[in-house]
């Protein structure tokens, strides 16, 4: 059983509350952090090797360090709390059980950071979810965590809540401070990053919901035991929110040194796949981040066993690996079709692509469409080249990471299943009427052991 | 204070330039100019905050500064990216970025309209231009294009957001320029189109300056629509004493005979408005739309520098060509010849100057095993042509 | 109809712009858009936008720019409940496909429609971030998740009492 350090409180009979919240330990850290100097808060962070959870995994002490400090201009703290990727809803779930941490991180690390104002920028859908962080934050106001002279301490601080109103893209850094701005959800061109000119043109630094939360038993347990948690560079623990076909989708906090196997089979965390079927593939950290056949899932190229942390997950590069991501684990069996899922993923992205630059506007929906060809059956063998080529060249050439994010998918899915597409092409009428399954793949099957 | 101004060098597809600190690669490279310079669909330097959009001017930096010489790992939009001390530059020498530029300039097509013949803006469409040199014959999109309706946004322009590229260009004349901006960007993603959004006239003094910023034809005069291809008209620089203190008075007539057609800002070689004291010379749309007539203008002259081949055909007294660098930079290759003649024949051969040969060429002139080394000279003239020929042969 | 917002509205979009430093009111857009939403029949008309833009300080067009961009506003009449199914990946692997061809044969509309009595606008959209749930939509300020068709019913038949009973029920089930 993996080690809890952000939701092991969850469960308790009314945590949401401010009282019960506040007898479980509640805001210790942010009375421990005010006596601490604010570049000793950074430090513990640095040590702590947090990285940034929202995806890209970005040591979070090293962003801290980076923002500037000018005389007279007043520094942003903005947390994260877009969560719009498919397949992730591990921030949704912190916030709605245990709303207080999110706060209690808010002001440590607004405090650590020197931000008097901090916003919290969720994803407008969460409408029931940014009423329960206003409750929060009144209760916190109330009680002296938040507004002038906290504790006493000389610091003053306030936190607010912003509903975004619908766009993926407002999970982008750039983009979210854009929306926050109250403008299109356009990133920004970088340099210059946000650290130096963000919010409103002050510094500003924009960390996700489980990042600032891991601010807590950081400060709480100090750095050195946080880092002590994990493997290697994959320190502390990590909420994964499992979802597809497995027997119990949820949310799991582990500590990364669990097997992916262990995930998705023991009955703790996934618990396997209903109906007595087989695992087909999966995508482990978010809709972006490359699909793998059951085989390289489970046990790497080198024939390792793959392990749900950072580097692991990674093992092979795009070849043979993938990326822990946002931890947005999606679960396909033997009875998923590929080339459909594939689909609904490229029409999410160009759905979600702001139009600002031309490969990611043009490229997203050309691909979207040749994946429905292919899916009804009307795709020709040259398409899945196209396809190849399309994602090629929307890939780093595009803004942000949308691009990125767009192409990965469709290129992991002709990558390691592109007999599937084949056989599309090559069985139009059968193609519609069912799915290719898991027969011709050389050994993707997995049977657990009984 | 020395310090402060020292000028920096960079390194763009092994041309090295001087350069001054906070100066971006596109604009390092126009000063070396040729086709080093990367093309640029949404970058106008007049414009703050414009550029990185289209993606067309992306480069590779293979080492990022004297200091921190790593390479970038992704391509960089050279018109939002700033130059470094000792940073070296690829832009037509890399492979990487050929293949991208190709990439980018498909996608810009996929959407576009084929109806360059019906077009206003052809021959001056920096589209057209661009697919010219990195686009290909056919096109791999095979679904039905992207289209909306015409719309006139007031009297004096028409916007065809078919032909649209989403540069973002107008919606900063309408910000920066027009000072007043009733047109923007609506709606996301591929649908993403430049709208009034409730069909609104945009009736602003220097609305008429989007028309000249745009790059293709999605916006176009509409007092000169389907008048006359700008091929045929004859472009003069004038100038009038503009009551508008905003308008710098300086344009260009397009015309035909004695005719006005058209009236535009003037344009720089970059196909952008021409500065004067360093202040871009925007016109107002009373010398754009309304001054028609020669007799409105004090006619200065042939209009003479134009990138744009098509309009520059015959017109002009003092042609200033562009710096011809790409031998320079492909060691010597030039990869517009379809073939170097010299080297698959022994006619033509390129020692021999033909116009200083009395007479006729004929096959002993070419034929150098004999006609120069084995060959005795039978006539006078052939022995003064055998000897330059053997004067040549020992210099080459 | 004047278009204003309620007494209690307004001291909200006041308390909602002194959240931002002084001269930073364009900020309050996207939530006083959330707003004007609520009261005027769930979807953004232009004299609505127009009204928000003057309220703001701000050109109509940027107005207009930030409407269009999210999805969440409806710049279009909705009915009052609005069905809003998610059909990304996760979804579509427990079987949202079938449950919005369930809604599209039950309320006899397609994607986008609108019932004739103004009661039912069905709209797919792409990932809440209910993944775990799945299939899921929204429905007002909540998600309605773990869907079946019976579940379903259960709802048209929860929207239908309530707004017979609610006197001046705008499609916000809470």
């Amino acid at each position: 059983m993996s080690k809890k350090l952000l939701l092991e409180k969850a469960h308790i009979e009314g945590i949401k509350s401010y009282p019960v919240y506040r007898r479980e330990g509640g805001y210790v850290s942010v009375e421990k952090a005010l006596k601490m100097k604010p570049e000793e808060i950074v430090e513990e962070v640095k040590v702590s090797g947090l990285r940034g959870r929202g995806g890209a995994g970005f040591p979070t002490g090293m962003k801290w360090s980076f923002l500037a400090k000018p005389e007279g201009v007043p520094r942003y703290l903005v947390c994260n709390a877009d969560e719009s990727e498919p397949g992730t809803f591990k921030d949704r779930y912190l916030m709605e059980f245990i709303p207080h941490l999110l706060i209690e991180g808010m002001i440590a690390s607004s405090y650590a950071l020197g931000c008097n104002s901090s916003y919290i920028y969720i994803r407008g859908e969460y409408h029931w979810i940014a009423d329960i962080l206003e409750e929060a934050i009144q209760e916190a106001k109330d009680n002296g965590w938040l507004g002038d002279n906290i504790q006493g301490s000389g610091f003053s601080c306030n936190v607010y809540v912003q509903r975004g109103a619908g766009a993926y893209i407002c999970g982008e850094e750039t983009a979210l401070l854009e929306s926050l701005e109250g403008k299109r959800g356009n990133p920004r061109i970088k340099p210059p990053f946000p650290a130096v000119k963000g919010l409103w043109d002050c510094p500003t630094v924009v960390n996700n919901v489980e990042t600032i939360a891991a601010v807590v038993p950081i400060i709480n347990q100090g750095g050195a035991a946080y880092a002590s948690i994990g493997v290697g560079k994959s320190t502390g623990t990590k909420l994964i929110s499992a979802c597809g076909n497995i027997n119990k989708p949820g949310v799991y906090e582990i500590d990364m040194t669990i097997s992916v196997e262990e995930f998705i089979f023991s009955d703790t965390y996934c618990g396997g796949i209903p109906n007595g079927k087989r695992l087909k593939a999966c995508i482990p950290g978010g809709s972006s981040v490359p699909i793998l056949p059951a085989n390289l899932l489970l046990t790497t190229a080198k024939g390792e066993k793959r392990m749900m942390n950072y580097e692991s997950l990674a093992d092979g590069g795009f070849a043979t690996g993938t990326m822990m991501g946002s931890g947005g684990f999606i679960v396909l069996d033997e009875d998923q079709c590929i080339v459909k899922h594939t689909y609904t993923l490229a029409r999410f992205y160009r759905h979600e692509s702001c139009g600002q630059c031309s490969p990611c506007r043009e490229g997203t929906g050309w691909m979207e469409k040749i994946l429905w060809n292919i899916e009804q059956g009307k795709g020709k063998m040259s398409d899945i080249d196209l396809l190849w080529d399309i994602q090629r060249k929307i890939e780093g050439n595009t803004i942000c990471p949308l691009g990125d994010a767009a192409a990965w998918p469709v290129a992991a899915a002709i990558r390691h299943f592109r007999d599937e597409f084949e056989w599309h092409v090559n069985n139009p009428d059968l193609c519609t009427l069912q799915n290719y399954g898991l027969a011709h793949y050389a050994d993707p099957v997995y049977v657990p052991a009984t | 204070m020395a310090e402060l101004n020292k000028k920096i060098s960079v390194t763009i597809d092994n041309i090295t330039v001087e350069v001054e600190p906070g100066t971006t690669i596109l604009q390092a490279a126009r000063l070396v100019g040729g086709d080093v310079t990367p093309p640029a669909m949404c970058y106008y330097s007049k414009l703050e905050g414009s550029g990185g959009k289209c993606r067309t001017c992306l480069v590779e930096v293979a080492a990022g500064s004297t200091a921190d010489p790593r390479p970038m790992p992704k391509l960089v939009a050279s018109c939002r990216t700033t130059v470094m001390d000792g940073m070296v530059v690829k832009n037509i020498t890399s492979e990487r970025v050929m293949d991208a530029r190709n990439g980018v300039v498909e996608f810009l097509l996929i959407n576009h309209p084929l109806d360059c013949p019906i077009c206003d803006q052809a021959g001056e469409c920096h589209l057209q231009d661009l697919s010219y040199e990195h686009g290909t014959a056919g096109t791999r999109y095979q679904f039905a294009r992207r289209t909306f309706t015409r719309e006139d946004i007031g009297p004096y322009i028409q916007l065809h957001m078919t032909r649209c590229i989403l540069c973002y260009r107008c919606v900063m004349v309408g910000e920066q320029v027009a000072e007043q901006r009733v047109h923007g960007v609506v709606d996301r993603g591929d649908h993403a189109a430049i709208s009034t959004f409730i069909s609104k006239a945009i009736d602003n003094d220097f609305s008429g300056n989007m028309i000249d910023v745009c790059p293709v034809g999605a916006l176009t005069d509409r007092t000169f629509r389907f008048k006359n291809r700008v091929w045929f008209t004859k472009p003069m620089d004038a100038h009038r004493n503009c009551e508008n203190p905003k308008c710098c008075g300086k344009v260009t007539l397009w015309m035909r005979g004695e005719e006005v057609y058209r009236v535009t800002a003037r344009k720089d070689p970059w196909g952008e408005v021409q500065s004067y004291d360093g202040k871009p010379g925007w016109i107002c749309n009373t010398c754009r739309f309304e001054k028609k007539k020669a007799s409105d203008w004090t006619v200065e002259g042939l209009t003479t520098i134009s990138r744009h081949s098509v309009i520059g055909a015959n017109k002009y007294e003092e042609m200033v060509m562009p710096q011809e660098t790409i031998q320079k930079v492909m060691g010597g290759l030039e990869p517009r010849k379809l073939m170097n003649i010299h080297s698959i024949s022994d006619v033509n051969d390129p020692d021999i100057t033909l116009s200083e040969l009395p007479g006729p060429a004929h096959s002993v002139d070419f034929d150098r095993a004999n006609s120069i080394n084995n060959q005795i000279p039978e006539n006078p003239g052939d022995a003064e042509r055998h000897n330059k020929q053997m004067i040549n042969k020992t210099q080459g | 109809m004047t278009i204003e917002f309620t007494k209690e509205r307004m001291y909200k979009v006041q308390e909602i712009i002194n959240k931002y430093p002084a001269g930073k009111q364009k900020s309050a857009l996207l939530p006083v858009l959330h707003l004007a939403q609520e009261q005027f029949n769930g979807w953004l008309d232009v004299p609505v936008m127009d009204y928000v833009a003057g309220l703001l300080k701000l050109d109509p067009i940027e107005v207009y720019e930030v409407a269009s961009f999210y999805s969440m506003y409806n710049l279009k009449p909705v009915g009052k409940y609005v069905f809003e199914v998610c059909q990304t990946g996760p979804c579509m692997l427990n079987g949202s496909d079938d449950i919005i061809h369930y809604i599209k044969n039950k309320l006899k509309i397609s994607e986008g429609e609108t019932t004739a009595d103004g009661m039912f606008t069905l709209k797919t959209v792409e990932c809440l971030g209910a993944c775990g749930y799945a299939p899921m939509m929204q429905l007002g300020k909540h998600y309605r998740e773990h869907l079946t068709p019976a579940k379903v019913d259960e709802i048209v038949e929860e929207c239908r009492k309530q707004a017979a009973t609610a006197a001046n029920g705008n499609g916000y089930l809470s």
